[in-house]
């Protein structure tokens, strides 16, 4: 089971750090990064293994929210499967 | 690795365009819970309800956190209320209404739909009491909503329930006359209603489907618009391949949840319903999707051609992304909960008379409309009539939800807040429809070949 953690808004030091560090305290594996940052917009997409997860998906769903309202960035943490059914035949 | 547009993509539509699960609806049969005791008859249904829908609430909560989602509504269908009081004659069906409210509270549901009688062919045992105690339910009750069929393709319409209905729909406006006329908006009179409809007011479990089954309706009108936008210049069959394709990406949506949440509540999945159900919030307007095709306003001249075009490519882009289409599926005209409809009300560009004309061409029928309080139940009846009979020719679901703003006349507003808007009180013709209506009988069922 994967899920994708989706961060846009203004670039700022540690969102890397803060957002794999989420990860890593509920046991969910980042497996894949993509990011890029226009002018001073930061996009970034992670895919994230979350088989392993020690909490219930959706406190780690709530916990990136609240990272989202600190920072003033807008982070969305989605089941991979609403990607793949939107998007494919 | 997914693909980082598709990715963006999704999220715009959530965040920007208003792209949301309209409802989640958990059809429930009441068959089992008839009773010659009519309160024995209320313990049942309560106790059916609450068992097979306690977790439809949080499960609703957790599929909206799982794929980021808002699930705007948590509803029930239930079974025509009028079969469980038809078992018990004298008796005040009210109590029926009671139980469901009761259920509704216990469970935390928007919405229990199944007030409702089908009378399209004639009344059976049960049918005219229910349908005389509906503007009491709807008064006493919050969130139960109500429904009757007088009319169907295959059996004509029943004119004495449509005179009846024109009296109910007026009634139920004066007993909430104090709170914005509110009891009609939870009232729907329909022609061809079909089984497995997920959206209120108009929901109810019909007797050839399964015990218990989920129905997921979606929405997404601000997505289709802001899809149009990105090609001013493009001809009209290149829009419809472009709703297509949104309409697809939409129900794909809902076919995923639909079928999550028969997973996590153990209950068979039914339909998804694909329609385009607009909300006052802006950006959530049918109307502006026809704008955005070039009218200068909803209601114009070329309405309908528009909304023709928008509703059949709804449905096609619609109908390969889920395993199982049916309920209204097509794009709704409520004109109280439509943003780019009110503007055109009061601009007076969208008309009583053009609105009709629309809802030949799209789902569902004269949805949400407020008229003057003078109106009579004979007019209201003429209304009905009119309505059902585009529905009964053409074998499409026609419904009629009208409000009679008690007190108030033309230029005048009703608000009734939430999903359900504002709406302008509409003008109709000053002329009588009377005696059409006190003839009574019924029309009998059209031709289904020599179509001209």
């Amino acid at each position: 089971m994967r899920a994708v953690v989706t961060v846009i808004g203004k670039d700022t030091v540690g969102i890397l750090h803060k957002v794999s560090g989420i990860c890593s305290e509920y046991n969910v594996n980042v497996i894949e990064v993509t990011q890029s940052v226009l002018q001073d917009m930061f996009a970034m997409i992670m895919l994230v293994d979350i088989s392993a997860i020690n909490r219930d998906f959706s406190e780690l769903v709530d916990r990136m929210n609240n990272l989202g309202s600190e920072l003033g960035l807008s982070i969305h943490t989605q089941h991979e499967d609403i990607f793949n059914s939107m998007h494919s035949v | 690795m997914l693909n980082v547009y598709n990715i963006l993509e999704t999220i715009r539509m959530i965040q920007d365009e208003c792209l949301d699960i309209r409802t989640i609806t958990m059809g429930i049969s009441l068959l089992d819970c008839i009773d010659t005791d009519i309160d024995r008859a209320c313990e049942k249904v309560y106790e059916k309800i609450v068992s097979r829908a306690e977790n439809l609430v949080p499960v609703g909560q957790k599929i909206e956190k799982e794929y980021g989602i808002p699930i705007i509504n948590k509803r029930i269908s239930v079974t025509p209320i009028a079969m469980l009081a038809a078992a018990c004659p004298g008796q005040n069906p009210v109590k029926f209404a009671k139980a469901l409210q009761k259920a509704a509270d216990t469970c935390g549901v928007n919405f229990i739909g199944g007030y409702s009688a089908l009378v399209h062919k004639g009344f059976s045992a049960g049918d005219r009491a229910l349908i005389e105690s509906i503007p009491e339910a709807l008064d006493i009750t919050q969130n139960i909503c109500s429904s009757v069929n007088i009319g169907s393709t295959k059996s004509g319409i029943n004119m004495d329930a449509v005179s009846l209905m024109g009296k109910i729909v007026r009634e139920s406006a004066e007993r909430t006359a104090d709170r914005d006329c509110i009891g009609p908006a939870k009232l729907v009179v329909f022609c061809n209603a079909v089984e497995d409809n997920p959206f209120m007011a108009g929901a109810f479990h019909g007797v050839g489907e399964p015990d218990c089954e989920i129905h997921v309706g979606v929405s997404g009108p601000g997505v289709v618009r802001a899809a149009l936008a990105k090609y001013p210049e493009a001809s009209i069959n290149e829009l419809a391949d472009i709703i297509k394709k949104t309409a697809f990406k939409i129900t794909r949506m809902g076919q995923l949840v639909g079928a999550r949440a028969s997973e996590l509540l153990g209950v068979p999945f039914g339909i998804v319903d694909l329609s385009l159900a607009p909300t006052p919030a802006i950006g959530d307007s049918v109307a502006h999707i026809l704008e955005e095709m070039g009218l200068e306003q909803c209601g114009t001249h070329g309405t309908t051609a528009c909304l023709a075009m928008l509703n059949d490519a709804v449905k096609k882009g619609g109908v390969m992304a889920s395993s199982t289409v049916g309920g209204l599926s097509g794009a709704f005209i409520p004109v109280s909960e439509d943003a780019g409809m009110i503007d055109a009300a009061v601009a007076g560009t969208l008309s009583l008379e053009k609105l009709e004309a629309m809802t030949a061409v799209c789902s569902v029928g004269l949805d949400m409309i407020v008229v003057p309080g003078d109106i009579t139940p004979e007019t209201i009846a003429a209304i009905i009539a009119d309505e059902a009979a585009i529905g009964m020719v053409n074998s499409k679901t026609t419904a009629v939800r009208l409000i009679p703003a008690i007190g108030r006349k033309e230029g005048e507003t009703l608000e009734f807040g939430g999903l359900l808007g504002s709406g302008p009180v509409m003008p109709i013709k000053d002329k009588s429809s009377a005696k059409f209506i006190s003839r009574g009988g019924r029309i009998p069922a059209p031709m289904q070949s020599l179509k001209n």
